[in-house]
């Protein structure tokens, strides 16, 4: 048999495997998840959970897929948290500090205790990219916010009511849209395409028959 | 850090790696991959398979699994549901809001078409969300459509449906382009070239990453999208039967409130199914990369109604899941590890094939790595072999991995394993639905009219295997085009009366067969409960 250990999901005791995952030991228990369930591997933050281990003051927070049960945890699930998403027109936006001035001005009232960087389920520096975001350097905004997967952790414990997944969601659209540099070999392909450069090549060899389409797969060369 | 009973094949690894890396392993002739994938391919195990009775596709084989699916009862009877007051009313019904439903949401809302979403989870928990190596398109002065075109067509093959894989080669650079408009931020050079690497089967360096977070680059800027130009969204809703009209063409859908119960009425006048992948349904019993709904839904919801499906009994197994620490049993370990440089690598260090064979292929090998030639490293809860992480800073230098790959330093940190000193254990997982709906050029299937289908959910795109980096390619070409041209044709439409007697006709068809079953589908979730592992049941 497998070492056990206790948990308290809600408040309620349940006995689980120790290596168990807090999602898989809630489906141990019984659960059939709904919410709080989605890539079950890390990526799409549907999963925030808070807890807290019996004798412990501090409160934690964690990705419940991707963090082993222990000894004593109480736990919470947070499967929905209200963030504020601003609507904006990508085509009419400017990347200026302007933009962040109106529609996220609460990023401004900021008092610096670092809850959501302490929070961050991805480990990431949030209050430094908020500061980033604040002088509308949009583009270390998005580095810094780059593996961000929006679980929402970070906003419930601000005193400002940011919600920095959403301020960082759109410092990284300017970024990637208007502050990257344009790709010129792809505006240059996607005009030859449109002129129908490759069209008399593509027709060609759709038509072949497979045992030359083996040829040239077979002896294709390949880029090293 | 590895337990002792790793140590000392983990020992011949790393004597080994300065020779390992230097080594140039050949790749298979076509002769020697086809016979390693008749013998070690799980497509290839006829018993796993089952021979469909009813539907359009009768006489075809499918897995197992799959089959009880499609040959189950509804959950609903025909006059079960009140279809003369719906709920929603439409001109475009999209099921699904992974990286197809919302591609195709935001080009048929572009072409004024009153549109919706309905997806089974929140927007954006979907396999799109989890890609991490990247997605394919000839942009390259060395490359062309064309060399795309061939790849592909090889990779799969030869069995792709070319001119759906035309559409797929011809429209990528714009793809590309597209995303890049909406904000996607590609890993570029400071002069603005993308970043390209290999894939498994490419001829030519055409990867295009977002580090190997591109998956949910892309999906986190079209779910924005999404929302800054407020197409209702309906979350936690699934589509659990489609609704056709008195002319049985596809009208709209009959919805479940995941958290209710409730059912609904979504009237539309056409509709696409973007419902993504199959991985939960764990064919074989093998693990899965994929999320939580991944259950063939859609594949289920347009067989009952009478289209017909390609290529369904092709699944892809990624060659490296990851095989240990057992709380990531299954998880995806991105083909880039290899495109940077790790080689695989056996119980005595020595590296047993090339890392950049398609994914078929390198599953197979792999399989019998670990079977016939029993040089697998045994995990304690099954086997796999080393994927040498540590070779991509020697190749890249040091912080290739940390910039690179963060996700995957990230997911094998958490256990302790830190992946720039240390090899990682990996081996085949459940990965993709090569198959699904059978379509035509418009994104139409080709037996009911007005119904679309875009993603993972289409058979034929890719043929019997799909490329690394084409599945996210496809789903925006793709997306985009059943998008477009559902909206026209919703112009052009007008809606009889509805109905849902096909589920009747169905029934009928399933007892005259004498298919004795009490399995209702589609899926909608697997079960995990009370179970210790995700393949106890
Ligand atoms: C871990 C992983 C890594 C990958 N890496 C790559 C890569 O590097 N490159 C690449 O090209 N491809 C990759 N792929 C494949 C690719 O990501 C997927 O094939 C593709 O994103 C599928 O997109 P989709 O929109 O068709 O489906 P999804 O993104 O899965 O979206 C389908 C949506 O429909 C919902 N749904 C399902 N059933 C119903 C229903 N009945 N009613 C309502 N909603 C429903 C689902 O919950 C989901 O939200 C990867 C896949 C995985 C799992
Ligand atoms: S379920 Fe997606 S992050 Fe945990």
């Amino acid at each position: 048999m497998e070492n056990m250990v206790n948990i308290f999901l809600f408040g309620k005791k349940y006995s689980v495997p120790e290596n168990l995952t807090i999602m898989r030991a809630m489906e141990y228990a019984g659960y059939q998840l709904v919410r709080g369930c989605g890539c079950r591997n890390g990526f799409c933050g549907a999963c925030a959970t808070i807890y807290r281990i019996k004798g412990d003051r501090e409160l934690k927070v964690c990705l419940a897929c991707q963090t082993k049960v222990e000894e004593g945890m109480y736990i919470a699930t947070l499967p929905f948290f209200p963030l504020v998403k601003q609507v904006f027109d990508i085509e009419k936006v400017k990347p200026t500090d302007m933009v962040m001035m109106q529609l996220y001005p609460e990023i401004y009232a900021c008092i610096g205790c670092n809850a959501c960087t302490k929070s961050c389920t991805q480990g990431l520096n949030v209050m430094q990219y908020i500061a980033y975001a604040q002088r509308g350097d949009f583009e270390a905004c998005a580095e810094e916010s780059f593996d961000c997967v929006m679980c929402g952790v970070c906003s419930s414990r601000c005193p400002a009511g940011i919600s920095h997944p959403q301020v960082a969601m759109l410092a990284r659209r300017l970024n990637g849209k208007y502050l990257a540099p344009e790709t010129g070999h792809l505006n240059d392909r996607v005009k030859e395409i449109k002129d129908g450069t490759f069209e008399e090549l593509l027709q060609n060899l759709m038509q072949k028959p497979i045992d030359e389409m083996k040829e040239l797969y077979n002896n294709r060369e390949i880029e090293k | 850090m590895y337990a002792e009973q790793f140590q000392k094949s983990l020992k011949a690894v790393e004597e080994a790696r300065e020779a390992n890396i230097a080594y140039e392993p050949a790749r298979m002739t076509a002769k020697e991959k086809e016979d390693l994938l008749a013998a070690y391919h799980p497509d290839y195990k006829q018993d796993e398979f089952e021979v469909l009775q009813i539907g359009p596709n009768k006489g075809d084989k499918v897995p197992k699994e799959l089959a009880e699916m499609l040959q189950a009862h509804s959950r609903i009877t025909s006059g079960e549901v009140d279809l003369t007051n719906p709920t929603y009313d439409v001109d475009v019904l999209i099921i699904g809001g992974g990286g197809a439903g919302t591609s195709a949401a935001i080009e048929a809302h572009e072409a004024g078409a009153n549109v919706m979403i309905v997806t089974k989870l929140r927007m954006g928990d979907a396999n799109t969300m989890m890609a991490e190596g990247g997605i394919q398109a000839a942009d390259k002065p060395n490359d062309s459509p064309a060399i795309h075109y061939i790849d592909a067509f090889g990779g799969g093959h030869y069995a792709a449906k070319p001119e759906l894989l035309y559409k797929l080669v011809n429209d990528a650079p714009e793809a590309i382009q597209w995303l890049n408009k909406l904000g996607v931020e590609f890993d570029k050079m400071p002069d603005g070239t993308m970043v390209t690497t290999h894939g498994g089967g490419t001829s030519r360096k055409r990867m295009h990453a977002c580090k190997d977070y591109s998956g949910a680059e892309i999906m986190r800027t079209l779910r924005d999208e999404v929302l800054n130009r407020q197409i209702p969204v309906v979350d936690f809703t699934s589509a659990i039967e489609l609704i056709l009209d008195e002319n049985g063409k596809a009208a709209g859908a009959v919805l479940l409130n995941m958290e209710t119960g409730d059912l609904m009425v979504a009237k539309a006048k056409t509709v696409i199914i973007a419902t993504g992948g199959a991985g939960r349904m764990h064919y074989q019993g093998f693990p899965t990369s994929n999320h939580y709904g991944a259950t063939a839904d859609g594949l289920v919801l347009g067989y009952r109604a009478g289209a017909k499906l390609l290529y369904a009994e092709t699944l892809q197994y990624h060659p490296t899941g990851a095989a240990f620490p057992e709380q990531i049993f299954g998880a995806l370990v991105t083909e880039k590890v290899r495109s940077l440089g790790a080689k695989l690598v056996n119980r005595e260090g020595k590296v047993f094939m090339h890392p950049l064979e398609t994914r078929d292929v390198s599953a197979a090998s792999i399989i019998r790595e670990c079977t016939t030639r029993e040089n697998g490293v045994d995990t304690g809860a099954g086997l796999g072999v080393w994927l040498d992480t540590p070779m991509i800073e020697k190749i890249g230098g040091e912080g290739t991995i940390e910039k690179r790959i963060p996700a995957m330093m990230r997911m094998f940190g958490k256990y302790g394993i830190d992946i720039r000193k240390e090899p990682i254990l990996v081996y085949p997982t459940l990965h993709y639905q090569n198959g699904g709906l059978d379509i035509a050029q418009n994104g139409m299937t080709t037996q009911v009219e007005n119904l679309y289908v875009a993603g993972e959910a289409v058979g034929g795109i890719h043929g019997r295997n799909r490329l690394m980096g084409n599945s996210l390619l496809d789903i925006i070409v793709f997306g985009r085009n059943a998008g477009q041209n559902a909206a026209a044709k919703a112009k052009e439409t007008t809606v009889g009366a509805l109905t849902l007697s096909h589920i009747d006709a169905f029934d009928k068809e399933r007892a005259e067969a004498g298919i004795e079953t009490d399995a209702i589908s589609p899926k909608l979730l697997p079960d995990y409960r009370r179970s210790v592992t995700e393949l106890d049941k």
